[in-house]
């Protein structure tokens, strides 16, 4: 016998996002989904931006790390609360693991949490983790024709970060191009050209995330 | 790889219905995927395969059925399948516009059917 199921196949991941989505709500905090290839640069950010907005913000991040926990070490080092997410080989986090980092954490009075998922284009933009917006990070030496490559992660993501826009002289990249490819499928993404390393265009990404930490308290 | 999470996935969703159902062997499932959704019938086939070697739903049949890319024009509205694969850059067939088109479908992933055994016994 043929049994219509219809039933979405990462359900039970959807619903653990939506208790997450709720418990972030009830606490006023800013949740970002912070996705890239390995070695795009969203340590070198986290670093950048905890520091720079410390006096301002009240700052977690959950590090998803497929087997060390340098980079938890390193944003440990910024003095914003940390945790290690260690996915054993898994290519993404999932809203169960995020679910038990959160317990990790001390939620209350935080403002912003930062979810940085694993170096990975692909497998994250099918897995929501309870964010509010996810962010994706592509830096100009990976090439202007990610976006086109990976549409799925551009399509959903509120924000844009192209990053070591310092090496752009040494480098075959287009900032036009990678913007225009991301704005394919989304007319609405935000780019933001940035040097995390040379302290580059960090500015409008600062406001960006002063204006959705300000739409998410209401 | 993130099919093996999704095979797990299906999987725990599988062994509910038939639960439900008091069938005591899938024989197939089949499985409908958009095409945005990168995922590989073959990776994801291997990873079914090897989560249910050695239990009682090793031998089912995995189908898998791609749902195209279905965009509507931002300018105009229209809708339309892109046919070349490079959907970034679809102009729309009725006014060309290039930019920013919503994709009304070709993200999914879910479950269409569960072909089972009758149950035994009830
Ligand atoms: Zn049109």
């Amino acid at each position: 016998m043929q049994i219509p199921v219809i039933r979405n196949i990462l359900e039970a991941n959807a619903r653990v996002s939506d208790d997450l989505k709720r418990l972030f709500a009830e606490k006023g905090i800013l949740a970002l989904n912070l996705m890239s290839s390995p070695g795009a640069g969203k340590t070198t950010l986290l670093e950048r931006t905890l520091t720079d907005l410390a006096s301002e913000f009240s700052m977690a991040v959950i590090e998803g790390d497929l087997q060390t926990d340098n980079d938890a070490q390193r944003v440990a080092a910024t003095g914003a609360q940390a945790v290690q997410i260690n996915t054993e080989g898994g290519c993404h986090l999932t809203s169960a693991q995020v679910l038990a980092a959160c317990k990790e954490l001390n939620l209350d009075g935080l403002d912003i949490l930062f979810i940085e998922n694993v170096g990975n284009l692909v497998c994250p933009a099918e897995f929501d983790v309870g964010e509010d917006h996810k962010i994706t990070l592509l830096s100009v030496t990976e090439g202007d024709d990610k976006p086109e490559k990976y549409p799925l992660m551009f399509n959903i993501s509120s924000a844009l970060l192209l990053n070591k826009t310092d090496l752009l002289p040494y480098v075959d990249f287009s900032l036009e191009r990678a913007s225009n490819f991301a704005r394919g499928l989304n007319a609405d993404i935000k780019v933001f050209p940035v040097s995390c390393r040379a302290r580059e265009g960090l500015d409008a990404w600062y406001d960006w995330l002063r204006a959705a930490r300000a739409a998410k308290k209401g | 790889m993130h099919e093996l999470s999704i095979a797990q996935s299906l999987l725990a969703i599988i062994r509910e219905e038939m639960q439900k159902h008091g069938s005591p062997r899938l024989i197939s499932v089949k499985v409908r995927h958009g095409r945005l959704s990168a995922i590989v019938p073959d990776a994801l086939a291997m990873s079914f395969e090897a989560l249910t070697m050695d239990t009682a739903l090793a031998g089912a049949r995995l189908d898998t059925e791609e749902i195209p890319l279905v965009l509507a024009c931002r300018a105009c509205g229209t809708k339309f399948s892109p046919e070349s694969s490079d959907y970034v850059f679809a102009p729309c067939p009725a006014c060309g516009e290039e930019l920013g088109h919503t994709v009304v479908s070709g993200k999914e992933l879910y479950i269409e059917y569960l072909e089972l055994d009758e149950a035994q016994g009830t």
